[in-house]
């Protein structure tokens, strides 16, 4: 493999018929990659959820994903509307989604807490009225 | 564990894989939910989903969980759009007539066990 691999991918926010484009080609990166299998169903799971918060919730966002030997690392910078309070959203169960939301399957208040859980290291950083920027790391070995 | 063809024989399928054709796999767990939420954080790989949500973002889900095959309950057809995914990501995909519940109960009758844990008992309301 490359010293290191980067890809950025848009992402409109309401567009639903494209939602998990960017995630599935993650995927299929890094599988062509030969990464773990169990790594790269952890970073599928995280850019997944990540990007569906993102056509839920925000007017666009940019995903930037870094592959090393080492890692792999995911950045999910929105254009939206913030959280007001982090730590009510991290907690499983916690939901802001619309009915709309729901009906696709999602908006269970897991989103935050499933990205946290599949990832070795993560922060959030969000400014209410102008977008959220999540970091994800995932270790390969 | 069951095979998918296994598991298509026992809830009377209607498989609409390419060519009628299922994966030679081993199916270990299984799930059921119309909440992708719950089947992203609570799936294992190559556990076979049942779930009446007939839509694009159940096939994206199985994709990204690397589910073993999906299994769409009482009578729900998919559309070609989710046929065309489902065969573009090689996702298995079958639906029965049987309910969400009758389905849980043949494939549990067959021993295959929940991907999803019970919840502990400090967890879970009085």
């Amino acid at each position: 493999m490359a010293s290191a691999y980067t890809q950025s991918f848009a992402i409109e926010g309401k567009d639903f018929s494209r939602a998990g484009a960017a995630s599935t080609e993650i995927k299929s990166i890094l599988k062509s990659l030969g990464i773990n299998a169990v790594v790269v169903r952890r970073v599928a799971i995280a850019a997944y959820e990540a990007e569906m918060n993102v056509v839920m919730y925000a007017a666009r966002a940019t995903l930037t994903c870094w592959i090393t030997p080492e890692v792999v690392r995911l950045c999910v910078q929105d254009e939206g509307p913030g959280i007001a309070d982090v730590n009510l959203a991290m907690q499983e169960g916690w939901s802001t989604a619309t009915h709309e939301m729901r009906e696709m399957g999602f908006g269970a208040g897991m989103g935050l807490p499933n990205i946290k859980r599949n990832a070795d290291e993560f922060s959030i950083r969000t400014e209410v009225g102008k977008g959220t920027r999540l970091d994800i790391v995932v270790h390969i070995n | 564990m069951l095979t998918p063809t296994e598991i298509c024989e026992l809830l009377s399928c209607t498989v609409y894989s390419p060519a009628g054709r299922l994966p030679d796999v081993t199916i270990r767990f299984g799930c059921a939910s119309d909440l992708m939420s719950d089947v992203l954080a609570f799936s294992r790989a190559g556990a076979v989903l049942l779930t009446g949500l007939v839509t694009i973002q159940t096939i994206q889900t199985a994709y990204i969980a690397e589910i073993g095959a999906v299994v769409f309950v009482r009578g729900k057809r998919p559309s070609e759009e989710v046929i065309a995914l489902a065969r573009e990501k090689g996702v298995p995909v079958m639906a029965t007539p049987y309910s969400m519940y009758e389905s849980c109960g043949l494939l549990c009758g067959k021993g295959l066990p929940s991907t999803m844990e019970r919840v502990p008992a400090d967890r879970h309301p009085a």
